[in-house]
């Protein structure tokens, strides 16, 4: 059993406490926005925000997780008007979108500690996000509009 | 792909130009067309705007239908709902199609509800989504059913008012005349129960007074809804009730389970049973690959429990396969002669007369398409019916698969489509589905399955792995004179039937018989190989390693023989003119992705203007600098033209790509925000399998797993700036495909600036980043 917050609200899982946080978020609190793309921390499909800090949901237990603050992309906004998914669609920025709540939530991020970030803090903290379709060259731009409007 | 067979039997070109037949309207009453009946107010010259031609969608199982009542349906409140009827999976052909309807019907976008449709073919026509083909093959009749509803509404407000239809203007979401004035919502009941008009009592709209069509001013339906995580795809479905599966599946095809262990796999907690499932080889269409089933309480327990299976698996027919040497088999069967396949002029004696020749081989490894959603499908089976959910790119055809599968009549087989979070063909497989539907089945519950990214990448439909060899003997002014082109690859066809290790129409058909360049005496071969794993269709298909073959080799003939690499491809090319593709040899079966060759035929003027394009804006021939390289090229496939400019940079050993020049003629462009972003995809995924996409097999076991071991590009090293140029063309140049063609051109673009940039040339797929 796991006690958390998620998106604001009080939230115990009934599960093994190695249950990746991914698995509990999807299949137990029902918030299907958080991907499943690889298990294993290598696509950032499955980003959330653990106390503020992007994390990858998929190689993260639920024991790591006791007492903390999860926020997914359900959460990230009351409105779903964070300035990254406003960004996000004045660029029409996904194809498939699948990846694309992993990128937003890990684009916030690194917005909120970094919100003039350079080029090259753009392409490295979103390398860790695989985006399958190729909408790489929107993303980096997105993550660009939404810092500075550029 | 099946529909693709089914469609060229019945297809099969004529010896009298190929022509098909088009819902029995001739080119004659076409050009007639609206000025007979009655015209709506302000769609003058209706003729000019649209003039009907066959496309290969009338010939596609259950073809195309026009019936506006099926597609559309108006809600008192004005609200349009239009059927999407095509899978989404990026190309974005959920919302194109139906923007194409609302346009021509005069409807507001803002006012437009898009509803998906399940796989029903014979209500909805072909929904086979693959093959570029969505915009190709429905435009033609997402127009025509646009123009229905505007009449009928026009029809109905004339009735209610009595006025003369021509006095009835239809302008945005209301229909006016004079001082009446009516909302579609208003006119919805009488206007949808009035006869359908006949397509030669229609009026479209001019090109010039569309609002959404060719403007690229639409968003993504599902835009919103993406950014906020309530899309919802395969795996976000969730019954009552449901249980996940994870299945071990043979490491090997067609392995069989000796001795399981799976005591350990029960005791995790959350795992509910094990299931077995019959274990099958090829050619098993797409049957599941079987194995045992570990079925939870959740998808954490099914994955855990999975993996505490103890297997021993019994040896199978394929479980020698070693790529590596395959590989090396198949560079000896392509130095041999081939089974012909195209014969123009004399080959060999040219060759034998030639004063020099010059042979090049070119390799590609297996691929798998690794969507960033892995396969998964949710399946409810009761005794006589099943309900499913799955992204799967071919709905009906997933229907039918099942229904066979659970013996249950198709009638009580529902398949709901979900959004695929990417497809790349791999989602045209149901496999997934099927699995998911026996296993339901079996246990009486809702069952998902869902695969890991594990399962994806060892357990696809490959595809195929290949080596191209390319000859050409010269004549004394040093003009190829002579050709040999020979491709080994096994073969799709091996899903579906017996293996007769050749290569078969559409095969053939992707860049190898249609091979442009204009030469007198010419040899189109196939050589044999045998299907050692599933083969399947990866986006783009034969194209990638034929145009990996043909667009590398004329970089390295030029460098060769000190030309310039444009005007080498130019002069490969020749002259401007369409190809005969009886008078020069093709095969009587030659594919011409399923159009009639008259409508669609290879067009060189088209290619090298692409080319031309592409190059120019990348600005060929500038100097740059050390250690920079561009390289061109250009290809056709899905019977559009592409052409691709690549700058690569290497950067401490490693191939970098700052800008790509994406120069596209897919005639009518009917969404070029859409064209765009595919453009930019395919320049990323044609990097991706330049570099890095291989999976080898040892001992018939596919030896890598995640993205460690196949790895992708990312926003560390990719292709930065994507130009893309659209070749404008008025609607009568047909549309044509747009998901696929940008892939084929890229990785041989890149080989021909890496070796421009550093002196050393690529030839095997994938050759890594660093040089």
């Amino acid at each position: 059993m796991a006690k958390m917050k998620v998106n604001g609200t009080d939230q115990t899982f009934e599960a093994e406490g190695d249950t990746p946080l991914l698995w509990a978020l999807r299949d137990l609190a029902g918030l299907t926005g958080t991907k499943y793309g690889c298990g294993t921390g290598l696509c950032g499909a499955c980003t959330v925000h653990v106390n503020g800090e992007a994390v990858r949901s998929c190689i993260t237990p639920l024991s790591d997780v006791e007492g903390k603050e999860v926020t997914t992309i359900e959460g990230l906004s009351g409105d779903g008007n964070h300035p990254v998914q406003q960004s996000w669609r004045e660029l029409n920025v996904p194809q498939c979108g699948f990846c694309q709540a992993g990128q937003i939530m890990q684009a916030a991020d690194l917005l909120k500690k970094n919100p003039k970030p350079s080029e090259a803090e753009i392409l490295d903290a979103m390398s860790g996000n695989v985006c399958r379709c190729g909408c790489y060259q929107r993303i980096i731009a997105a993550v660009r509009h939404a810092s500075t409007g550029a | 792909m099946l529909h693709y067979m089914e469609q060229a039997k019945r297809s099969a070109p004529s010896d009298d130009g190929n022509e098909l037949t088009f819902a029995n309207v001739s080119r004659r009453n076409l050009l007639q067309a609206g000025t007979a009946g009655f015209a709506v107010a302000a769609f003058a010259n209706p003729a000019e705007a649209f003039i009907k031609y066959p496309v290969g969608g009338t010939a596609m199982p259950n073809g195309l239908k026009y019936d506006p009542k099926i597609f559309v349906s108006i809600d008192p409140d004005g609200t349009v709902n239009i059927i999407a009827h095509r899978s989404e999976m990026g190309t974005g052909s959920r919302t194109s199609l139906p923007m194409v309807l609302a346009d021509e019907m005069g409807a507001d976008w803002a006012r437009v509800k898009i509803i998906q449709a399940e796989g029903d073919e014979p209500k909805y026509g072909n929904q086979d989504t693959d093959g570029s083909r969505s915009m190709r093959h429905h435009i033609q009749s997402m127009r025509q059913m646009g123009a229905s509803v505007r009449h009928m509404l026009a029809s109905a407000a004339a009735k209610k008012w009595g006025v003369e239809p021509s006095a009835v203007k239809v302008g945005v979401h209301e229909v006016t005349s004079g001082s009446n004035k009516a909302g579609f919502g208003d006119l919805a009941a009488d206007a949808m129960s009035l006869e359908v008009p006949k397509f030669e009592d229609l009026s479209f709209r001019s090109e010039k007074d569309f609002r959404y069509i060719g403007k690229g001013n639409v968003p993504m339906v599902d835009l919103h809804d993406i950014t906020t995580g309530k899309a919802i795809y395969g795996a976000d479905v969730m019954l009552p009730g449901m249980k996940v599966a994870v299945i071990a599946r043979p490491p090997a095809v067609g392995e069989e389970p000796a001795k399981v262990d799976d005591s350990a796999a029960k005791a995790v907690p959350g795992v509910i049973s094990v299931e077995s499932l019959p274990i099958t080889v090829m050619p098993a269409k797409f049957s599941p690959l079987g194995g045992i089933a570990v079925i939870a309480e959740h998808t954490a327990a099914a994955i855990k429990g999975r993996d505490a299976l103890k297997i021993e698996w019994k040896k199978g027919p394929h479980s020698n396969y070693n790529s590596a040497a395959f590989t090396a088999e198949m560079r000896k069967t392509a130095a041999e002669p081939g089974k012909v396949l195209r014969k123009e002029g004399d080959m060999a004696g040219a060759m034998k007369d030639a004063s020099k020749t010059f042979a090049r081989e070119y390799s590609q490894a297996h691929m798998a398409h690794a969507m960033m959603e892995p396969p998964v499908a949710v399946a409810d089976v009761k005794a006589d019916s099943a309900e499913i959910w799955a992204p799967v790119q071919s709905p009906f055809g997933a229907r039918q698969d099942i229904a066979k599968a659970l013996n249950i009549p198709i009638e009580k087989v529902k398949v709901n489509v979900t959004l695929l979070g990417g497809g790349f063909g791999r989602k045209s497989k149901c496999d997934y589905a099927i699995e998911a539907a026996l296993l339901s089945q079996k246990t009486k519950q809702p069952v998902k399955v869902q695969w890991t990214r594990e399962d994806d990448i060892k357990h696809s439909f490959y595809h195929t792995t290949s080596v191209e060899r390319i000859e050409v003997g010269l004549d004394d002014a040093g003009k190829v004179n002579a050709m040999r082109f020979n491709s080994v690859a096994p073969s799709i066809l091996t899903t579906f039937a017996p293996d007769s290790g050749h290569q078969f129409f559409i095969e053939n058909g992707m860049g190898h018989v249609d091979m442009p360049f204009q030469v007198p005496n010419l040899s189109i071969e196939n050589g044999k190989a045998m299907a050692h794993t599933r083969i399947g269709w990866f986006r783009a298909v034969s194209n990638i390693p034929r145009a990996w073959a043909v667009q590398s080799f004329a970089s390295e003939l030029a460098h060769e023989l000190g030309k310039d690499e444009k005007d080498m491809l130019l002069e490969l090319i020749g002259s401007d003119r369409k190809l005969e593709p009886a008078a020069q040899g093709f095969p009587k079966d030659f594919w011409d992705y399923g159009e009639t060759y008259a409508e669609y035929p290879i067009d060189t003027a088209r290619l090298k203007n692409v080319l031309n394009l592409a190059a120019e804006k990348a600005g060929w021939g500038k100097t740059l600098p050390k250690g920079e390289g561009l390289g061109l090229a250009v290809h056709r496939s899905f019977v559009t033209y592409v052409a691709s400019a690549v700058r690569v940079k290497i950067v401490d050993g490693k191939i970098r790509v700052p800008e790509v020049h994406q120069a596209i003629d897919c005639g009518y462009a009917a969404n070029p925000e859409r064209i765009r972003s595919q453009m930019e995809g395919a320049a990323v995924m044609g990097m991706t399998l330049a570099l890095y996409s291989g999976v080898t097999f040892e001992n018939g076991a596919a030896q890598q797993g995640n993205f460690d071991t196949y790895e992708m590009v990312r926003s560390d090293n990719f292709p930065e700036t994507v130009h893309t140029h659209i070749v404008e063309n008025p609607f009568s140049v047909h549309a044509s495909g747009v998901g696929e063609p940008g892939v084929p051109p890229i990785p041989p673009a890149i080989a021909n600036a890496v070796f421009n940039a550093t002196g050393k040339r690529l030839r095997d797929l994938p050759f890594g980043d660093e040089i």
